[in-house]
């Protein structure tokens, strides 16, 4: 593998990040960090040529990751990750091509493209980070936002049915789906192996702490207790079909991988 | 062979103090509970955290897979021997 030999600092991962951004901008207790830090690890477990590698985010916190990893990089229009990711790789198909984006991003404002990007089977692997709210614009509630959970713009209680991620893409014909949450690092960067080496659609849905709004008007006030809450309430449960894999509030949170 | 001898002791964990946010997950997912808040504060007012008893770390690596923040990891100070004056 040919690794990067810019910037010599502290960490392992500083090669691979832009480590001249470090600290990020990202909340204390906020989980994409963690994210980027198992992505970087997933990618180095799969060996892939990293001159071959694109990661393209769409806007929101997550929209950042493209920002710190020191691969080519692409921080696309509101909601357009995907189709600008399925231009990549159809111009040059010799490429790797990651999305790294948020829920509001992937399933909102580019719901349309997520759905259809799944049904023609195009080669890319999306990492789909969930914190069930819009955090860069204040707390909205969005389409993950569980039924009854509060925010900004649901102070008594969200109405709405929440999208139910892994079984939209399963539906639309995802060649790789699974579910983790922050909590379980050692399989998320597993699983980010797998989907990376996987030929098609791949989609892992990441359910990531946001202590700035969701968690603070639900009742887990910092990062912390939200990534305790959820390493005590996931119900691993690999192979099933995803249908039966919703998100209630404060329920348990089934994850695993669903589609391979 | 006693307990000593077979501890990888090549390998050790980095603390990188300046991007330390203070959230508390290497300390609370530590599989021995050996990491603390230090009482030093860094230059955006965080306490970083702090190793509390070297001797009974397994360097399993978990605090650097769940810090969001790049800030701890564990290394094999026989390849990287730069790093060791910024522990």
């Amino acid at each position: 593998m040919n690794k990067p030999t810019t910037n010599r600092a502290g960490h392992p991962l500083d090669p691979y990040l832009r480590a001249e951004r470090m600290p990020h901008i990202w909340c204390s207790g906020c989980g994409l960090g963690l994210v980027v830090n198992c992505f970087l690890r997933g990618l180095i477990q799969s060996r892939l040529a990293l001159d071959k590698v694109v990661v393209v985010s769409g806007i929101g916190c997550a929209g950042r990751a493209a920002g710190y990893i020191n691969l080519d990089s692409f921080h696309t229009t509101h909601g357009r990750a995907i189709p600008f990711a399925t231009g990549l790789k159809l111009a040059n198909p010799e490429l790797k091509v990651v999305v790294i984006s948020g829920d509001g991003d992937l399933t909102a404002i580019g719901g349309n493209h997520l759905i259809h990007a799944a049904r023609r089977n195009a080669d890319l692997t999306v990492l789909c980070i969930n914190n069930f709210i819009y955090g860069m614009t204040g707390g909205q509630g969005g389409p993950t936002t569980p039924l009854t959970a509060r925010t900004t713009t649901s102070v008594g209680g969200n109405i709405d049915q929440p999208f139910n991620i892994p079984y939209l893409a399963a539906a639309s014909g995802a060649a790789y789906v699974a579910r983790w949450t922050t909590a379980q690092v050692v399989r998320l960067q597993k699983s980010i192996t797998e989907a990376l080496l996987k030929n098609g659609f791949g989609l892992i849905e990441i359910i990531t702490p946001c202590p700035t709004y969701y968690g603070r008007m639900n009742k887990q006030r910092t990062g912390l207790e939200q990534m305790k809450y959820y390493r005590d309430n996931s119900i691993i449960k690999s192979g099933i079909d995803p249908k039966h894999a919703g998100i209630e509030f404060n329920g348990p949170i089934i994850v695993g991988r669903f589609v391979d | 062979m006693k307990k000593d001898e077979v501890r990888p002791d090549s390998r050790q964990v980095v603390i990188i103090a300046e991007r330390c946010k203070e959230c508390g997950f290497c300390i609370e997912f530590c599989p021995k509970h050996i990491i603390v808040k230090s009482t030093e504060i860094n230059s955006k007012g965080y306490h970083p955290v702090r190793l509390n008893d070297e001797a009974q770390c397994t360097r399993c690596d978990i605090c650097g897979m769940i810090c969001p923040d790049f800030a701890i990891c564990v290394v094999d100070i026989g390849e990287q021997q730069e790093i060791r004056g910024q522990s």
